[in-house]
C-alpha cells in the first residue's frame, strides 16, 4: 500500500544529506567530545561546528548553544533552570506539555503560575502578558509556534515586554525553529528551545539557546559538559545531525518554506471546498507546514485511524500515554466546541512531501469525510435543521 | 478464502480477545485491532483507600501495551480509542447513583450496551470494518424462520457471558461476532499457545476493572471527592419487615440484598437484608425465609428472540451472573417492563442486578430489576 506522510509536526524523517553527514560519528569518529586525545578533539570539532552552524540559524553566539536531549529537556531546563522558590510565572493556555506540565510542577513546588488565555484565531494579546506582570514575576514562557495550529505568537512584543519589566523570556520554538525566519535578538528572548527531529535530523537531539548573562540553574550535575549547564557525554551523531540540518534550514529557509507554504494553500482550499469545514487558526499568522481542520459532524479520531489504513498519516491532538487522543486543550481555549474540536485533524508537511502527495491526500480526505459523514447520525440531524 | 471481511477486533489485551484476533488473522480476513481507553487509573490513586501508584485493570497501560504486542505479532493494525467521557457519563456515574440509591449495580452490562457494542460498534464502521469481533464466550446467529439475529450460550457454559449480554440490539449483533462461542476456554488457551501469543498463560480477569481490588466503597468516596461531591448522607434506621426499629446503619450504599455481615446488630437468629429503601433511607432484616420472593419487575426491558411478549411465556430466568436460572413465567406489565412469576420463590432477588431470560440456549431478553 501506497503511504503518505503528512504528520511531519510529530517527526519528520531524516534526510539523506543529514544522514551523511552523521554516518562517520558511529564508527570511526567515535571519540568522546571530552576526551584530549585525538579521537576526543575529533569529536569536539565536530560538536563545535555543528554548535556554529545552530548559533547561525538562531542568530546567537556559539557559547549561547546548549544541546539537549530534545525539547521537552530544553524547556524544562529554560523553566526549572530559571525559576526558584516563590516565583511567578506567565504562560499561555496553549502551551506544548512540556511547557504546561512543567508550570503545573512549579505549582506543586509552591510556586504562581498566570496562563494567559488566547482568542479565536489562538492568539496571545502581549497586553494581557503585560497586565499579569507582577513584581515576583521571575519568567514568561510564551510558544512562537503552535504544535496543532501552526499559530505564530507576537513574540516580539511579548520580548520587549518582558525586557522592560527585567523579566526572563523563553520561548518554545520548536515548529518555528528552520520553518520561518528567526533571530533571538529580534525575538527578544533570553531562552530559546529547538528540537532536531521537527527538523529532518534525528529524535533525540534538542538545543536551548541560553543569552549571556542569565543565570540557569542547572538539572543534571556530572561533568562540566556544555559548559557546565547540562551534564552528560554529548550525544555527538545527533549533535552533528542537528547541526547539518541547522545549516541546510538556514540556506533554503526561504525557498522551502514558500514551497511548504504553497503546497499547504493547495490542500487547505481544496478540503474547504467539503462542506461544513475550516481551517482552525486560519485568521493568525502561521508557520507554513502546519493546517489543522475540522469537519464538522466527525470523530477526528475514527477520521486518523480510517486515513492510516488507507495510507495517509496524519493525527488529531496529543497522544497519551496509552496512544489513545485527548481532546486538544488548543482547540478549546480558542473556543471551539468539544465537538469541533473532536472533528479536527492536523496535516503538517514536511520537506519529503511532494505535490502529488498532496493532491492523493485531498482526494482521500474528501471522500473519507462524506463515508464517516454518512455514518453519522449526528450529520443527519445537523441536515434536517 | 471466499468470504474474506473486515473485522474490527475489540482487543483488552486479555487471552481471549487477542486469540479473536490471532484466529481471524489466521483465517486471512483483515484484521483491525481497537482498544477503548475508558478510565484513566491515575485520577484516584492517591485518594483514601485507594492505592497510591496506578493500579486496576481497567485500560492500564500493561494492558495496552499487552494488546499492543500481539497486534504486531500477529501483523494487524492496532489503535487505541479515547471513550473515557463516554464511560464516565454512562457507566461510572450510574454506578455511584445506583449504589447510592439503595441498588447494586452491574457496570459490565452497562459497558457493552452503551460502549463495547454502542461507541467501537460506531468506531469500527467508520474505519470500514464490516463486523465487529469480541472475546465473549456467547453465540450469535441468524434464525431464518424468525427473521431474527439470536444471541446463544456459548459451547463453554462455565465461562457464559449472555448474562451481560441481554442489552444488545438486532442491529448491533447483526455486526457482531464472538468466535469463542464455540470453543472451551482450555482449548482457547491451547489456540493462543499455537498461534505463539507470550500472553497465553495470563490470568483471567475478574474484578470491576476500573474498581481496584473490588473496593467499591472506598470507590465511592473517592470518585466523589474527586468531583468536589461529598458522599451524601444515606444512614437511617435498620427495620424489621414487621416496621419495628431495630438499629441504625450508616449508609444505604454499604448493603446489598442477601447481605448478612456487617449489620450491626445481634438478634439470636441470623438476620439478612430483605430490602433497601432508597427514598426513606431503611434498610429492612427478616431471616432467611423472608430473602425469597416469588416475583420481580424487570424493566428498561431489551428483547431479543422474540419481537413482543404478548402472551405469557415459559422461560429460565437467571437474577445475577451465577445464577442457575430459575423456572418463570414471562408477562409484559408496561412499556419496556415485564412481569417474572417464578415457580419456586427465589433467594436474594437484588435490585439493579439483571434478569435475563433463556429458552433453553436462547436469549430470549432480558431487563434490570426494579
Amino acid at each position: 500500500m501506497r503511504r503518505v506522510y503528512f504528520d511531519n509536526s510529530a517527526t519528520t524523517p531524516v534526510l539523506p544529506d543529514i544522514l551523511q553527514a552523521m554516518q562517520p560519528y558511529f564508527g570511526e569518529r567515535f571519540g568522546n567530545a571530552s576526551s584530549i586525545h585525538s579521537h576526543g578533539q575529533e569529536a569536539r570539532a565536530a560538536v563545535e561546528e555543528a554548535r556554529g552552524h545552530v548559533a547561525a540559524l538562531l542568530g546567537c553566539r556559539s557559547s549561547e548553544i546548549v544541546f539537549t536531549s530534545g525539547g521537552t529537556e530544553a524547556d524544562n531546563l529554560a523553566i526549572f533552570g530559571t525559576t526558584g522558590a516563590d516565583d511567578h510565572v506567565i504562560t499561555s493556555t496553549v502551551e506544548h506539555h512540556a511547557v504546561l506540565n512543567v508550570c503545573k510542577q512549579l505549582e506543586l513546588q509552591g510556586c504562581s503560575v498566570t496562563y494567559i488565555p488566547v482568542d479565536s484565531a489562538g492568539r496571545v494579546d502581549p497586553d494581557d502578558v503585560r497586565r499579569a506582570l507582577r513584581p515576583s514575576t521571575g519568567l514568561v514562557t510564551i510558544m512562537m509556534a503552535n504544535n496543532e495550529t501552526g499559530v505564530l505568537q507576537p513574540v516580539e512584543e511579548i520580548g520587549r515586554i518582558a525586557a522592560e519589566a527585567d523579566v526572563y523570556f523563553h520561548t518554545d520554538a520548536v515548529q518555528a525553529a528552520g520553518k520561518v525566519p528567526l533571530n533571538v535578538d529580534g525575538i527578544g528572548c533570553d531562552l530559546l528551545s529547538m528540537s532536531g527531529h521537527k527538523l529532518h535530523a534525528p529524535q533525540g537531539v534538542g538545543a536551548l539557546y541560553v543569552r549571556k548573562g542569565t543565570s540557569l540553574q542547572p538539572m543534571f550535575f556530572g561533568g562540566r559538559h556544555e559548559r557546565s549547564r547540562r551534564a552528560g557525554t554529548e550525544n555527538v551523531p545527533g549533535i552533528v545531525g542537528l547541526g547539518k540540518a541547522a545549516e541546510i534550514a538556514r540556506a533554503q529557509l526561504s525557498s522551502r518554506s514558500g514551497a511548504t507554504a504553497a503546497m499547504r494553500d493547495r490542500l487547505e482550499h481544496a478540503l474547504r471546498q467539503i462542506e461544513s469545514s475550516g481551517v482552525n487558526g486560519e485568521a493568525a499568522p502561521r508557520v507554513p507546514q502546519t493546517s489543522s481542520m475540522y469537519f464538522d459532524a466527525i470523530e477526528g479520531e475514527a477520521l486518523v485511524i480510517a486515513l492510516d489504513l488507507k495510507g495517509l498519516a496524519v493525527s488529531t491532538g496529543a497522544a497519551c500515554s496509552s496512544g489513545a487522543i485527548e481532546p486538544s486543550h488548543v482547540l478549546t481555549a480558542m473556543g471551539l466546541s468539544g465537538d469541533r474540536a473532536r472533528s479536527s485533524i492536523r496535516l503538517s508537511l514536511g520537506l519529503q512531501n511532494t505535490r502529488e502527495e498532496v493532491e492523493f491526500a485531498i482526494g482521500l480526505v474528501g471522500e473519507t469525510v462524506s463515508r464517516l459523514r454518512e455514518l453519522s447520525p449526528v450529520w443527519g440531524s445537523q441536515l434536517r435543521t | 478464502m471466499a468470504d474474506i471481511k473486515t473485522i474490527a477486533v475489540a482487543m483488552s489485551g486479555g487471552v481471549d480477545s487477542s486469540t479473536v484476533a490471532a484466529m481471524l488473522r489466521a483465517e486471512g480476513h483483515n484484521v483491525v485491532g481497537l482498544t477503548m481507553q475508558l478510565w484513566n487509573q491515575r485520577r484516584l490513586a492517591g485518594h483514601e483507600g485507594m492505592p497510591e501508584a496506578v493500579q486496576g485493570r481497567c485500560c492500564s497501560l500493561d494492558d495496552v501495551y499487552d494488546a499492543r504486542a500481539v497486534a504486531r505479532s500477529i501483523g494487524i493494525p492496532y489503535y487505541v480509542v479515547n471513550h473515557e467521557e463516554r464511560f464516565e457519563r454512562d457507566v461510572v456515574r450510574p454506578f455511584v447513583q445506583e449504589y447510592l440509591s439503595g441498588r447494586t449495580p452491574i457496570p459490565c452490562s452497562l459497558c457493552n450496551n452503551h460502549l463495547k457494542f454502542d461507541q467501537l460498534l460506531v468506531v469500527a464502521r467508520q474505519i470500514g470494518a464490516d463486523l465487529l469481533a469480541t472475546g465473549h464466550y456467547a453465540r450469535v446467529e441468524f434464525d431464518h424462520n424468525l427473521g431474527r439475529w439470536l444471541l446463544k450460550r456459548p459451547a463453554d457454559v462455565a465461562k457464559d457471558q449472555t448474562y451481560f449480554l441481554f442489552g444488545l440490539t438486532q442491529e448491533q449483533l447483526s455486526r457482531t461476532i464472538f468466535p469463542l462461542g464455540g470453543m472451551t476456554k482450555p482449548q482457547v488457551r491451547e489456540l493462543a499457545r499455537q498461534q505463539g501469543l507470550a500472553l497465553a498463560e495470563k490470568p483471567d480477569s475478574q474484578e470491576i476493572c476500573f474498581v481496584p481490588g473490588g473496593d467499591y466503597k472506598h470507590f465511592l468516596d473517592a470518585y466523589l471527592e474527586e468531583q468536589g461531591e461529598s458522599l451524601p448522607d444515606t444512614s437511617g434506621e435498620l427495620v424489621t419487615s414487621a416496621g419495628e426499629v431495630i438499629g441504625e446503619h450508616t449508609g444505604i450504599h454499604n448493603f446489598t440484598v442477601g447481605q448478612r455481615k456487617g449489620l450491626g446488630v445481634a438478634t439470636g437468629s441470623p438476620l439478612y437484608v430483605i430490602q433497601i429503601k432508597g427514598e426513606s433511607g431503611q434498610v429492612v432484616v427478616g431471616t432467611s425465609e423472608e430473602l425469597y420472593t416469588k416475583t420481580l419487575r424487570a424493566r428498561r426491558a431489551n428483547l431479543i428472540a422474540v419481537e413482543d411478549v404478548s402472551s405469557p411465556m415459559r422461560v429460565m430466568v437467571k437474577i445475577r451472573h451465577r445464577h442457575e436460572g430459575a423456572a418463570a413465567v414471562l408477562e409484559k406489565s408496561g412499556e419496556e417492563e415485564l412481569l417474572v412469576t417464578f415457580d419456586e420463590p427465589q433467594r436474594a432477588v437484588t435490585p439493579g442486578q439483571a434478569a435475563v431470560f433463556y429458552d433453553g440456549e436462547i436469549v430470549v431478553g432480558g431487563g434490570w430489576i426494579a
